[in-house]
């Protein structure tokens, strides 16, 4: 247990790195841009901070602990959806806050946190959205008759967008290639009477990938007064439902 | 209807997974997600799918909350599983294609829709953490 007269002892360049990397684990785990700011205040303050600034875009973090200290950036190129590191990263902030936890240790556990893996293996994640693929289709009123057909070609899907984006690094051609393979293969399934409504099965099976919670939480950022982030985030669901839409409007067109 | 209970169940708890949500959040992520769909369901036939959207995710949250503060997990991982299946992603998908195939009229359609759905559901989520914080203000 420390007191705050020992933490104003430590440089403010260390609390600068320290924030900063909780910001930038949460921020590339997709949590909304006002609770990475949040979060960033919030520790700064914990160390004796309670000036700090900071500004947040999807893929830049700027922060400054106090007005005679310079600001200092990172840059974010990766984003995903990682809740496991968000609520890891706001249980460090929180202790930190109620002074359960030293900087020191703040520092390790966020390190831990920093460099862990995905909780779930490839195969799990797959599965995983086969299985979401499946259900959307009957949840959008399609038969049980397609959703065994979706359950495979979600599953192919996922795995190829999955596949693709690690090799290539354009997130817009493994969408695109990806759900070009699902309109492909829906379409064959249902010429080959595995499936009966094409356009159901295409729905169910893009589920996994089209950025519903990305465009609601544009939505959300533009309400708290992230006017930047707001637009941003919007404009990359924008591209993913365009690199889908276009992926599967090829497949209708030449088919 | 029971059949779409177990669907909404099963996806919302499938998506977390994508999600990488904490093991132990999963089932409570899938009960959140069925009850936001089984009442978005029922409540679209007579208000539509924007009122209907929006009160089931008032709903959700406050399930969230619940959870958050029971199980001691941020609200964040509940909400996220109660709202999947209602979120517009397919719409957003929709109005692309209908783009790409030049029937701009039902794109536009379709986006206006999923931009409306989207607000319901962030001032859904906004209303129910308006909601929590009155009611832990007086009981705190």
């Amino acid at each position: 247990m420390e007191s705050p007269s020992t933490f104003s002892n430590t440089s403010a360049h260390d609390i600068t790195d320290l924030c900063l990397l909780a910001g930038k684990i949460m921020l590339q785990s997709g949590a909304e841009t006002y609770r990475v700011e949040d979060t960033m205040s919030r520790m700064a303050a914990a160390l004796g901070f309670p000036g700090a600034h900071s500004y947040v875009t999807p893929t830049v973090i700027m922060f400054t602990t106090s007005r005679t200290e310079p600001v200092k950036l990172f840059r974010i190129a990766e984003r995903t959806t990682d809740l496991q590191k968000v609520s890891e990263v706001n249980d460090i902030s929180r202790r930190l806050s109620e002074r359960q936890l030293t900087m020191a240790e703040a520092r390790e556990r966020l390190g831990q946190v920093d460099d862990a893996a995905h909780a779930y293996p490839a195969w799990m994640q797959i599965a995983a959205a086969a299985v979401t693929g499946a259900c959307f289709t009957v949840m959008f009123k399609g038969s049980l008759w397609d959703a065994l057909p979706a359950l495979f070609v979600s599953g192919l899907g996922f795995a190829v967008a999955g596949y693709l984006h690690r090799l290539v690094q354009i997130r817009f051609f493994a969408e695109f290639t990806a759900s070009f393979l699902i309109g492909l293969s829906a379409f064959f399934s249902v010429k080959y009477g595995i499936g009966r409504e094409m356009d159901k099965i295409i729905i169910g099976s893009v589920m996994p990938l089209v950025p519903g919670l990305l465009i609601t939480n544009a939505v959300r950022d533009l309400m708290a007064g992230h006017l930047v982030s707001g637009l941003s985030k919007g404009a990359d669901a924008f591209l993913t439902a365009f690199a889908i839409g276009t992926g599967i409007g090829l497949v209708l067109s030449i088919l | 209807m029971i059949l779409q209970l177990i669907t909404s169940f099963f996806a919302a708890a499938a998506f977390c997974i994508l999600f990488n949500a904490p093991r132990r959040a999963l089932f409570q992520c899938g009960i959140a997600g069925m009850i936001g769909w089984v009442l978005y369901w029922e409540l679209e036939r007579e208000w539509g799918t924007v009122i209907s959207t929006f009160a089931a995710t008032v709903v959700v949250g406050v399930i969230s909350q619940i959870f958050a503060r029971s199980f001691k997990m941020p609200v964040i991982i509940f909400s996220v599983g109660g709202i999947i299946p209602m979120v517009p992603g397919g719409l957003a998908y929709d109005a692309m294609r209908n783009f790409v195939e030049s029937d701009n009229n039902q794109a536009i359609q379709y986006g206006v829709q999923a931009l409306l759905l989207s607000g319901a559901i962030a001032a859904g989520l906004v209303l129910s953490e308006v909601l929590g914080q009155m009611f832990r203000r007086r009981t705190g």
